[in-house]
């Protein structure tokens, strides 16, 4: 039954694609490279202060909210923080609520405006959570044990 | 090995039905433990609390999501090389529990994120791909179904389904290469799970039981297409047969 | 027990999503086995039929 012409038409077949394959993946991944800049969700405290991120225009910035930094206005749903990524901070005001994973040291992305004199008003506040999963015991007993390791900036480049 | 032997329709039902039942009895099993698992045993997480059950059906479901369309990209491969039945058929009996995982991972995560992150939806990376992944698996069904002949609409379709594989490592990995709303992966990572054994173990039952969900669905989907194509063949057969009134 | 299924604040989520799941892959189940049977008849019959 099987003619050796029709095992080399398989093997033509199999070169086609496999070759097509590869220059596939080859235009994906210089169509990715090209656009970097905006598969990236949000912006760095590093990239303000290196002034690589764009003024007084929407975007986000993304970052650990500060251990120590958050004041609520009382009287009123605003809120102060700083997002840092252990390099820079960036001050930043939000009036509204607030994400039920959001707390001092933990992963956040903001969404609004900087600022000239480098404040960020955030018109919305996501929270950001880091990939372990834990139970409350399991937590408590590394920091109690001093095994606790500190939550990563998000975004860092490594 | 000659696999023509194995793809036979006559073949496949036998080797289907010795499966069939330990697949079966298999998903029960894992779904069944992996649920009271989930949803009794397993902890609270210490920064989500109760919300983390979720994760037991949202990370299975972007798990066959992935995995789903690798057998779907596998099958088109079969397709266009060696032309084989079977392939086209098991790409057109896969393609719809495929977009169904895909469907519940992005519903799911969306019930997840909209508690935990503050939102239903964002743009980012991760969750962008999979949306594209889940229109990929609808754009196929649709394209299997746009011809009047089978072999053209799964070779179609095939050649589709190769193209969108270049989105399956974006999926994996959008995560490490830009910054996005959604976390690193947690279990399949190299320096091991992030994920504590009392919450691994369950989430891992539930995996297990959704490929052997998968596995089930399959063969019963790939079974009934393969009697849909000898139905068509048998109609044929005798239409032509019939002397033209 | 109703603290159970309050779900610590989170039960609308949880259990929307687990229901939403349990009604796709039933649904997908059943749809699935239901054609195979109707596929099945209908080949038997055809193969009757056309028995002299």
């Amino acid at each position: 039954m099987k003619l050796p012409k029709a095992r080399a038409a398989k093997r033509r077949r199999m070169a086609v694609l496999l070759l097509a394959m590869i220059g596939l993946g080859t235009a994906a991944a210089l169509t990715l490279t090209a656009f970097d800049d905006h598969l990236v969700f949000f912006r760095t405290p590093t990239d303000v202060a290196t002034h690589q991120a764009p003024v007084d225009r929407q975007m986000r910035i993304g970052g650990l909210v500060e251990e120590g930094s958050l004041e609520r206005v009382t009287g009123s749903t605003e809120v102060r923080f700083r997002v840092t990524d252990l390099e820079h901070a960036v001050p930043v005001v939000y009036r509204g609520v607030l994400p039920d994973l959001f707390r001092e040291g933990q992963g956040v992305v903001a969404n609004g405006k900087l600022a000239s004199d480098g404040v960020f008003t955030a018109s919305e506040v996501l929270a950001r959570h880091d990939e372990n999963y834990m139970p409350p015991e399991v937590a408590e007993a590394l920091k109690r044990s001093g095994r606790w390791q500190h939550t990563e900036p998000p975004g860092a480049k490594n | 090995m000659n696999w023509h032997r194995f793809a036979s329709p006559s073949n496949f039902k036998r080797l289907s039905a010795r499966i069939f039942p330990w697949a079966a009895g298999g998903a029960a099993l894992c779904l069944g433990c992996g649920l009271y698992q989930a949803l009794l045993v397993s902890p609270p997480d210490y920064q989500q609390g109760q919300s983390v059950r979720i994760m037991y059906i949202h990370v299975p479901a972007a798990w066959m999501a992935m995995f789903v369309y690798a057998n779907l990209a596998l099958a088109g491969a079969a397709t266009l090389v060696w032309r084989h039945p079977l392939a086209e058929v098991a790409g057109r009996a896969m393609a719809p529990i495929g977009a169904a995982f895909t469907f519940l991972c992005l519903a799911t995560g969306s019930l997840w994120g909209k508690p935990m992150w503050g939102t239903w939806w964002e743009w980012d990376a991760r969750l962008t791909s999979v949306l594209i992944l889940f229109f990929v698996y609808l754009a196929y069904m649709a394209l299997n179904n746009a011809f009047d002949d089978a072999t053209r609409g799964a070779r179609a379709s095939a050649v589709l389904a190769l193209v969108g594989a270049v989105n399956l490592p974006i999926i994996k990995f959008s995560v490490d290469w830009w910054n996005t709303l959604h976390q690193p992966a947690s279990v399949m990572r190299l320096d091991g799970p992030a994920i504590h054994p009392s919450m691994l173990w369950p989430l891992l039952a539930m995996g297990v039981g959704y490929t052997l969900l998968f596995v089930v669905l399959a063969l019963v989907r790939i079974q009934a297409e393969l009697i849909e194509r000898r139905l068509g063949a048998l109609v044929q057969a005798r239409l032509s047969a019939e002397p033209a009134a | 027990m109703s603290d159970y299924f309050a779900m610590g604040g989170y039960a609308v989520y949880v259990w929307t999503s687990y229901a939403l799941t349990a009604v796709v892959l039933i649904g997908l189940g059943i749809s699935s086995w239901r054609r195979l049977r109707g596929l099945e008849a209908d080949l038997a019959a055809f193969e009757r039929e056309d028995a002299p």
